[in-house]
């Protein structure tokens, strides 16, 4: 009897499993997405800034844009978005699994998520790097006189392998607290629970800005690590992550070439001088039906979310609480990395 | 399933048709002899297709076939720090010793909640069947309460009070004009912060093997005092004292060991570092929470065992130990608790199972179990989630059978042996 329970626990778990995985890759995403009528996108379960849903309930926020944009520029809908609240350890099996057609997750974009992980990143949208966060009453001024301190980690992120590096290489000892999402590390590090949070210097920055005294903490200077984060989707539908791609490119040039939210709509009435404007807008060539969607598809991209120095600014610029200067995020043409390869 | 149940039909089956006749199709279908074996021969059949198509299925995956299925990545240097470290590891360590170190972990805290939920569970299932009125309805309260209550979010409970309740390690630190700190460890050697609980190590050195084997040829002799004690009372009828020669025989050897062989055996006390206590042994907020929730859960389902069990022994064995002159403590220890264990012990070890299975929400509070290294800094840090989870199954499964062979050895020595 216990042998033929076992069989029957061990057939539905097989099946169980079977099941995820058979449901997932019948057609294109592209197709299934138009299908379904909207977008199903993996977000973070909440950094202020980045992801999170406002007071109506309505998610805002840096990478939400980048869904928003895709969803305006393959069903002509910015809300036609399902949001997946997705912590550092399930957005992956979301994603492999097909339960979400692309990951906006602030998520950094290694080698090995690339390859082994058998995904695709299409792009940068935040360069970022690891920073620590500590009290100000610690009296600690750089990361390096952190030894033997005790730092809350959230777990199953790239952050977990850099700080056991950054410690091991300076010959330092710690102890980790590893937490499951950035907002319970955060209420453990506001009870003292752990003297150091860190994580990706713009979520600290964001998430430090909604404390009720910000003052009382300080981000250290190190910058232990590089984190692009950028939207991913699954390897194999080249044709979708074009699409993904292209959109992320086209809110980037949009910003180089003076296209904004407020212009957009007038300069897509008709051709004008500058023949990429033309091209991103479709009022010149055919670029947008080179990846299966229709002309406007990058104009609806851009009037939907602004481009990407205006999803900067009003999401976490330097007047909004979160006050991330653009640093590394600046245009090239500014001193910055953020560059798009040509329209043509 | 029904292949076994099914069988002892078949073989009582009253009707046997006609004797001489052969077999004949029909009678798989019309004859109870046979009809249970077509049922089955379909159901198997049909358990053989499902499996197929879902294995076809896996396999025809596209993300599996990319990536394929491989163990190598067990062999991988982990990366990662691990807090609770029963053996020594650092993050340059493979995934199998991070693998180890998680199923270690996961023992520990189910070893040590399986001993604090019976207690738990035996005190209350006793107490609540104790004739004052106050302490059988708290004892009936704490029942109700904690068995009906989710284990998680007790988990998330314990976990939340021990880092807002417990003083910030904040206040025992040295402040930097070099004042005094707001507190210190009672008694210089327990310390309760919100970073968990601090108490002192034993330490030893050299000879510290002899002094263990000192205390452990104690041990065997308290063991052999008892043994002597019974055998005198049931030859003799001679009642030898127990308590304080074992005592006796616990702690006076290693006592003198201890100063003969020049103090072999130290106290390491926690010491405040720069952020918190060097030294010292450090219970995690995410071990207390974890162990504490799944041992007052567990207990109380425990209790109703315990109290189940109590309630089975008919009241006439009481009564006839009462008549016999039995204090009512001994007719507890002696009549009725030695016949209750038959009926408690069996859903027993289905608790133990299930605190050993719910070792696992540990992962809500980052305790560093099976689940949580192996199936999920591992797991994603590799992504190999269909093997890490065929291992984390092959593990919890192998726990569990093992707990559940152990204690049924026990259930079959406290069993009612039948002559």
């Amino acid at each position: 009897m216990q042998k033929t329970v076992f069989l029957g626990t061990l057939a539905a778990a097989v099946g169980t499993a079977g099941f995820a995985l058979a449901d997932a890759h019948e057609g294109s995403t592209l197709a299934q997405v138009q299908e379904r009528g909207s977008l199903n996108c993996g977000v973070t379960t909440g950094v202020p800034g980045f992801a999170e849903p406002d007071a109506d309930g309505v998610w805002q926020g840096f990478d939400v844009a980048v869904c928003r944009a895709v969803a305006a520029a393959v069903l002509g809908d910015p809300n036609a978005v399902t949001f997946v609240p997705t912590t550092g350890k399930t957005r992956f099996t979301a994603l492999a699994s097909g339960e979400i057609d692309m990951l906006a997750r602030n998520t950094t974009w290694t080698f090995s998520r690339d390859t082994d992980l058998s995904f695709d990143f299409v792009g940068v949208n935040y360069y970022d790097g690891q920073g620590f966060m500590v009290p100000a009453d610690l009296g600690v001024s750089s990361a390096t006189e952190l030894d033997g301190a005790t730092v809350c980690i959230q777990t199953g992120t790239t952050t977990e392998l850099n700080l056991a590096d950054f410690f091991r290489v300076n010959g330092m000892s710690y102890e980790p607290v590893p937490i499951e999402t950035g907002a319970e590390a955060v209420q453990q590090y506001l009870a003292g629970a752990c003297d150091v949070y860190t994580t990706d210097r713009s979520a600290l920055a964001a998430q430090r800005a909604g404390f009720e005294d910000p003052d009382a903490s300080v981000i250290l200077p190190e910058v232990v690590s590089k984190e692009p984060l950028g939207p991913l989707v699954r390897h194999g539908d080249n044709e979708w992550g074009d699409i993904v791609r292209w959109t992320l490119n086209a809110l980037i040039s949009a910003e180089e070439l003076g296209i904004t939210q407020g212009n957009v709509e007038e300069m897509a009435a008709s051709a004008g001088d500058n023949p990429e404007i033309n091209r991103i807008l479709g009022t010149e060539g055919d670029l947008a039906a080179m990846v299966g969607l229709e002309a406007d598809a990058f104009k609806n991209a851009i009037a939907a979310v602004g481009n990407y120095g205006e999803v900067f600014d009003t999401n976490i610029g330097e007047s909004t609480a979160i006050g991330l200067a653009r640093g590394l995020n600046a245009q090239y043409t500014d001193g910055g990395l953020i560059y798009s390869p040509p329209f043509r | 399933m029904g292949i076994r149940g099914a069988t002892p039909m078949a073989t009582t089956t009253e009707q046997a048709p006609d004797a001489g006749g052969g077999f004949r199709l029909s009678q798989l279908w019309y004859d109870t002899r046979y009809r249970s074996y077509t049922f089955q021969l379909i159901a198997l059949v049909l358990l053989i297709l499902a499996f197929a198509w879902l294995i076809n299925n896996a396999f025809n995956n596209p993300v599996l076939q990319e990536a394929g299925i491989s163990f190598e990545f067990l062999g991988a240097p982990a990366g990662y720090d691990i807090n609770q470290q029963p053996i020594p590891y650092t993050s340059q360590d493979t995934h199998l010793r991070a693998t180890v170190i998680g199923a270690i972990n996961t023992l520990i805290v189910a070893f040590l909640a399986c001993v604090t939920a019976t207690v738990f569970g035996v005190i209350a299932g006793v107490l609540r069947l104790s004739k004052n009125w106050i302490v059988s309805k708290l004892m009936a309260v704490y029942v109700e309460m904690f068995r009906n209550i989710p284990v998680l979010i007790w988990i998330l409970i314990i976990f939340t009070v021990a880092a807002n309740v417990f003083p910030a390690m904040a206040d025992f630190r040295i402040p930097r004009d070099g004042s005094d700190p707001t507190r210190t460890p009672v008694l210089g050697m327990f310390a309760f912060t919100n970073q968990g609980v601090f108490i002192p190590r034993l330490t030893f050195d050299g000879q510290g093997w002899l002094f263990l084997a000192i205390f452990a040829a104690s041990v065997l002799g308290v063991f052999g005092w008892r043994r002597y004690a019974r055998n005198e009372l049931y030859s003799k009828g001679r009642e030898v004292p127990v308590w304080w020669p074992s005592l006796l025989i616990l702690f006076v050897p290693v006592i003198v060991a201890q100063f003969a062989l020049g103090q072999p055996v130290g106290l390491e006390n926690p010491e405040m570092g720069r952020f918190r206590f060097d030294g010292g042994f450090l219970l995690r907020p995410s071990l207390i929470a974890l162990w504490f929730a799944l041992s007052i859960y567990t207990g109380a389902f425990i209790a109703e065992n315990v109290r189940a069990g109590i309630l089975a022994v008919s009241k006439g064995q009481t009564e006839a130990a009462a008549a016999l002159g039995l204090r009512p403590g001994r007719i507890m220890s002696l009549v009725v608790l030695p016949q209750a264990l038959r009926v408690i012990i069996p859903p027993l070890i289905s608790q133990y199972l299930n605190i050993t299975k719910n070792t696992s929400l540990a992962i809500a509070v980052g305790y560093m179990d099976l689940t949580g290294t192996l199936g999920g800094i591992t797991l994603n840090q590799t992504g190999r989630a269909l093997e890490c989870i065929l291992l984390l199954m092959a593990f919890y499964l192998s726990f569990s059978l093992a707990i559940s062979a152990i204690m049924n050895v026990y259930n079959r020595s406290v069993a009612l042996k039948e002559r």
